[in-house]
């Protein structure tokens, strides 16, 4: 039986992405054109609710888009093709700060994946990071600029997100072993 | 969701889950075709050689198309241009190829199953452009993907294949992915070219051409393949055209809602009247979009196959 733990309930969930949103808008002033682009899974319905507390923080609507990665990842020929998601980036990326968001930051190569399909839609301003967990374990020179939690964990551990917009009964991060 | 074949060499041998994971696939790349940059680098650092043994056009242009967007090197290879006019085998030519390090090969042959037997010989990914009367798998799926664009679920359907089904690859192929997905596949023409034997495959066979397109939700004409019939089948394309050819009149017995499709090349006035290949109610101009969308999502996903190649070995 792999044991699991929650790491994050519902409420903690809420509360941390109330504070990465009020540290977006710190790092960010009002008006800097600044858009959200989430990775699924995940990072897409992330996106959406942070878009949500920061559009009232700064009283006006802040763009979500969706960025898929897995055509421009590393390791395309090492593993089964991974599942494709639709990318709609309803706005043009050009001289805008984008705020990439995803669930888990692990090996970084996601990361580097999406900045380079972001490139494929124009030339934003700025790149800014904000994921939920930090697990560690980087094989690239990534850093998150903004994070929910930092989880050290071991190379065996999963971390799983789960968000009643995906179909869960209640949003948690899980730790399994 | 899955998908793990090196190849792609027919449709028979495919899940009903494993070409939905094509369909899904291709609807991500059609969205990259509508880019300002149509290209990504899936397939960057790949070689894939286009093996285009048997004459063809828009089905190696759509696969170049497709292999360029993925950013793959590309080598093209025609008979006329080969040493297999100088007496090489395929299996020489194919393995001379490989010997360059190419990682995809994608035929084209006049013989069934060439393809398979590519895939026994070679350690490449080898796709299935069309195997003499065998097997035409993207044409199958990107028929597929173009109905599911327009009718939701596939599942259901009626389909009325019409035209030259003994000498059809395309044929074959469709009626394995359309029945795998759930739909009712009729097939009519006249009976030289539509025998009964069909019924083994899983569909209707009919040769009354007002009732096979009386309920059908998608009409799919084929072009009569002079090139690989060896005596005449039908006394001649005038009495094809006014026995089985589409025309106006014959339309309008159909339902409002039923759409035309064809793979191409459109012999207008044998199979289909002109006005009618241009109508709103023709998918043909569809289907060579949505066919580059299909390919690039094949290569992407056998790409990442390395699983044993279940059909390969019977």
């Amino acid at each position: 039986m792999p044991e699991s733990t929650v790491i994050l309930d519902a409420v903690a969930i809420q509360r941390v992405l109330t504070r990465i949103a009020h540290e977006i808008a710190e790092r960010n002033e009002v008006g800097a054109e600044v858009v959200l682009i989430g990775i699924p899974v995940g990072g897409d319905h992330l996106a959406t609710r942070l878009s949500r507390i920061l559009s009232e923080i700064w009283k006006q609507t802040v763009p979500v888009g969706i960025l898929d990665v897995s055509m421009h990842r590393d390791d395309l020929d090492q593993r089964v093709a991974p599942k494709v998601h639709p990318t709609v980036i309803p706005f043009d990326v050009t001289g805008k700060t984008v705020v990439l968001v995803d669930d888990v930051l692990f090996s970084g190569r996601t990361t580097r994946a999406a900045m380079d399909a972001l490139n494929d839609f124009g030339r934003p301003r700025k790149i800014q990071l904000a994921v939920l967990v930090d697990r560690g374990h980087r094989d690239l020179p990534i850093k998150a600029d903004f994070i929910g939690k930092n989880v050290p964990t071991s190379l065996e551990e999963k971390i799983c997100l789960l968000l009643v917009e995906a179909g869960s009964a209640r949003d948690e991060v899980i730790l399994k072993k | 969701m899955s998908w793990n074949r090196k190849h792609l060499l027919d449709i028979e041998s495919l899940t009903a889950d494993e070409i939905l994971t094509v369909l899904d696939t291709a609807r991500a790349f059609k969205a990259v075709g509508e880019r300002a940059i149509k290209k990504v680098p899936a397939l960057r650092g790949k070689t894939v050689v286009n093996l285009f043994i048997e004459p063809s056009t828009r089905t190696r242009i759509s696969f170049e198309l497709a292999e360029q967007r993925l950013s793959a090197d590309i080598i093209n290879f025609t008979a006329e241009a080969s040493s297999l006019k100088k007496g090489e085998t395929l299996k020489d030519t194919a393995r001379n190829l490989e010997a360059l390090n190419a990682d995809f090969i994608v035929m084209r042959h006049s013989a069934s199953g060439a393809a398979h037997f590519l895939s026994r010989v070679l350690n490449a990914h080898v796709v299935n452009a069309g195997d003499g009367a065998h097997e035409h798998p993207t044409q199958a799926l990107l028929d597929a993907f173009t109905i599911r664009e327009h009718k939701g679920e596939i599942a259901g359907l009626n389909v009325t294949i019409l035209g030259d089904i003994l000498y059809s690859r395309v044929a074959r192929s469709d009626i394995w992915a359309l029945t795998k997905l759930g739909a009712r596949v009729t097939l009519c023409g006249p009976s030289t070219l539509v025998p009964r034997t069909f019924e083994q495959m899983g569909c209707r066979v009919t040769h009354d051409l007002e009732e096979a397109i009386r309920d059908a939700d998608i009409i799919n004409l084929l072009r009569i393949q002079h090139e690989r019939q060896r005596k005449t089948m039908f006394p001649s394309i005038n009495e094809y055209a006014q026995l089985f050819g589409l025309n106006k009149a014959r339309l309008a017995k159909t339902k409002p809602d039923a759409l035309i499709m064809h793979p191409g090349p459109v012999n207008r006035g044998v199979e289909i009247d002109s006005e009618i290949a241009d109508s709103p109610r023709s998918l043909i101009l569809e289907q060579v979009t949505n066919g580059l969308a299909v390919r690039m999502a094949v290569l992407f996903l056998v790409n990442g196959g390395k699983g044993p190649q279940e059909v390969a070995g019977n």
